[in-house]
């Protein structure tokens, strides 16, 4: 094995790079519990403005909002992100699957702002032509985050298929199973672990979008990043410093369980070698 | 599970693998088929109308008047993006960023997922998860951490007077500087995962080889790590140069009067000035600038996610 030297440049740049990562968070932390408005004065630990944050009605409703939208998109996401991912993975020689591979490709990259124009040219359009929607707001958003959201459950789920192995799935087609039950008596139980966190991502990536969400809404619907945006357009706030305070907690939280999952998974399967 | 022990007749199975394989593909495909490709259409449809005062605030193109059918084709609007200096300058200046932006990403991101490559297995996760977990928390509140650390009363500056380094505070929110730094910061995880990946599956027998041949490290890395690890970098590369190019969010809180980039000028163009027909012919010509680099990316993923793990 090559040997690597124990403080070599690419280790050094490895807590650098961290440091940068996490710094301008753990400030943002901090700060959310400063006393004094101004950002450069530490005027004492005081927990205020997660007191207004929680009184402030406009910020919790649009909470709320987001948490809905998040839900049912991500949710959509996964049954579209899924099927995607067996079409790419199993179906090799489907017509029109190379155009349904670009497809699903391509939101990964899109600039947001292409994507949300041209979703809400759509829905313009559609409300001339067939009469609906009628008002922009949270269907035409979960609309637009379904499908942004489906690209990246679908390399999620497709990394996943990738490892299951072929010869359960036939053998239980020769055996007389329909495609149907052999995905989800053998299939589905083995691909469970992706679904979960392509459900996860998606949730977060709908939960974080501003600029799609911006065009494709209406007056009626306004989302967390849309409140959190016009406020912080007008300067530093140790508001929403509480509350980016508590989106670090709740997500860091939430991989911490993920990562001790999948560790005691690991172990697991190293234990019983055969299983 | 007993009462299916025998096949099926044959026509019902041929008839269910048909019936269920239409399906399966037919819904995602149309979804995307809809609220895709479709959607594109529209706007280059409408990057081709004219601006009126009227809701929708543009011309139809297809009029069908006194059993004629009329196409009007307004190419006014590109027209106008070639006048104007303003907008040649803000795609200019888009592509200049995102790509410096891209570049000091790779410089940061390459070792750093080098390290994580090596690091012992069960390192590796944590790690991983280290990298990952600030791009799930929100990109909005990440980005706006800058502005209290960057700005004339910010944290940094503060620190710097503090030290004695400087006695005037450093301009360094609303530059271009902060737009860079603000564009490294938010998309270098999307850097380093497409890299790790790939250097995590290198063959570890070409390097004990080129070791046990006496290739010092430096050599082994120019000669064998480097060059296996170029799907991985061309990945990572596109995934921060597509998105920074029409970058909004970064430009309009940390950029200054004197950034110009294009998701900006799009985004004044459609909510200020209401001109949807600029919009879209901005939309149109980014799409066309980008399209080399989304075919790239595109061939990557097309082949990461199908071949055989």
């Amino acid at each position: 094995m090559v040997k690597s030297r124990s403080f070599s440049f690419s280790k050094v740049m490895l807590v650098l790079g961290l440091l940068f990562l996490y710094l301008p968070m753990f400030v943002l932390i901090v700060y959310s519990f400063n006393a004094s408005r101004l950002v450069s004065v530490w005027a004492g630990f005081s927990t205020q403005w997660y007191g207004e944050l929680f009184r402030d009605e406009q910020i919790l409703s649009a909470v709320w909002m987001s948490l809905r939208i998040a839900f049912y998109s991500a949710s959509m996401a996964v049954c579209l992100g899924t099927l995607c991912a067996f079409v790419i993975t199993r179906f090799k020689k489907m017509r029109g699957r190379t155009l349904l591979s670009s497809m699903i490709t391509a939101p990964l990259v899109m600039p947001e702002v292409i994507t949300g124009l041209s979703l809400l040219l759509l829905f313009v359009q559609m409300a001339q032509t067939i009469g609906w929607p009628v008002d922009r707001g949270m269907a035409t958003i979960w609309i637009a985050h379904t499908t942004f959201c489906s690209a990246y459950v679908a390399v999620v789920v497709s990394a996943r298929l990738q490892e299951v192995d072929r010869s359960i799935e036939e053998a239980a087609m020769d055996l007389g199973c329909t495609p149907l039950k052999t995905f989800f008596v053998i299939t589905l139980p083995v691909i469970t672990p992706a679904l979960v966190s392509g459900w996860l991502l998606a949730f977060t990536l709908s939960l974080d979008d501003l600029v799609i969400a911006s065009f494709v809404s209406g007056p009626g619907a306004t989302t967390l990043p849309m409140v959190v945006f016009s406020s912080v357009r007008m300067g530093v706030s140790p508001k929403i410093n509480a509350l980016a305070t508590l989106i670090i907690v709740a997500v860091s939280l939430i991989a911490f369980i993920a990562w001790y999952l999948m560790r005691r998974a690991e172990r697991k399967r190293l234990q019983t070698p055969d299983a | 599970m007993r009462r299916k022990l025998l096949p099926a007749p044959l026509t019902e199975r041929v008839r269910a693998v048909l019936f269920n394989r239409r399906v399966v593909f037919g819904i995602p495909f149309l979804w995307l088929l809809l609220f895709f490709l479709l959607p594109f259409a529209l706007v280059l449809k409408i990057s081709l109308t004219s601006a009126v005062m009227a809701i929708p605030p543009y011309e139809p193109v297809f009029r069908w008047v006194d059993n004629t059918l009329s196409v009007v084709v307004n190419i006014g609007n590109y027209l106008f993006l070639l006048s104007d200096s303003l907008y040649i300058a803000a795609y200019w200046g888009s592509v200049k960023t995102a790509f410096l932006a891209t570049v000091v990403c790779l410089l940061i991101g390459y070792p750093m997922a080098y390290a994580m490559a090596q690091a012992p297995k069960h390192w590796q996760l944590v790690l991983l998860l280290m990298v990952m977990l600030p791009s799930w928390t929100s990109f909005l509140i990440r980005v706006y951490a800058w502005m209290g650390i960057l700005g004339n009363q910010g944290l940094l500056n503060s620190f710097l007077i503090w030290l004695g380094l400087i006695d005037q505070p450093l301009k360094m929110l609303n530059t271009n500087f902060a737009v860079v730094l603000g564009i490294v910061y938010a998309y270098l995880p999307f850097m380093i995962l497409p890299i790790y990946t790939n250097l995590v599956k290198l063959d570890v027998r070409l390097l004990e080889a080129a070791s046990d041949l006496g290739c010092r490290s430096l050599t082994t890395f120019w000669a064998i790590t480097l060059p296996l690890s170029k799907a991985g970098i061309l990945a990572g590369s596109m995934l921060v140069f597509i998105p920074a190019v029409g970058e909004f969010v970064i430009p309009e809180l940390l950029g200054g009067p004197d950034t110009l980039m294009i998701g900006k000028v799009l985004w004044e163009e459609f909510f200020n000035n209401r001109d949807w027909p600029v919009a879209s012919a901005l939309a149109i010509v980014m799409l066309l600038l980008l399209l080399v680099p989304i075919v790239l990316f595109h061939r990557f993923q097309a082949r990461e996610m199908e071949k055989h793990g």
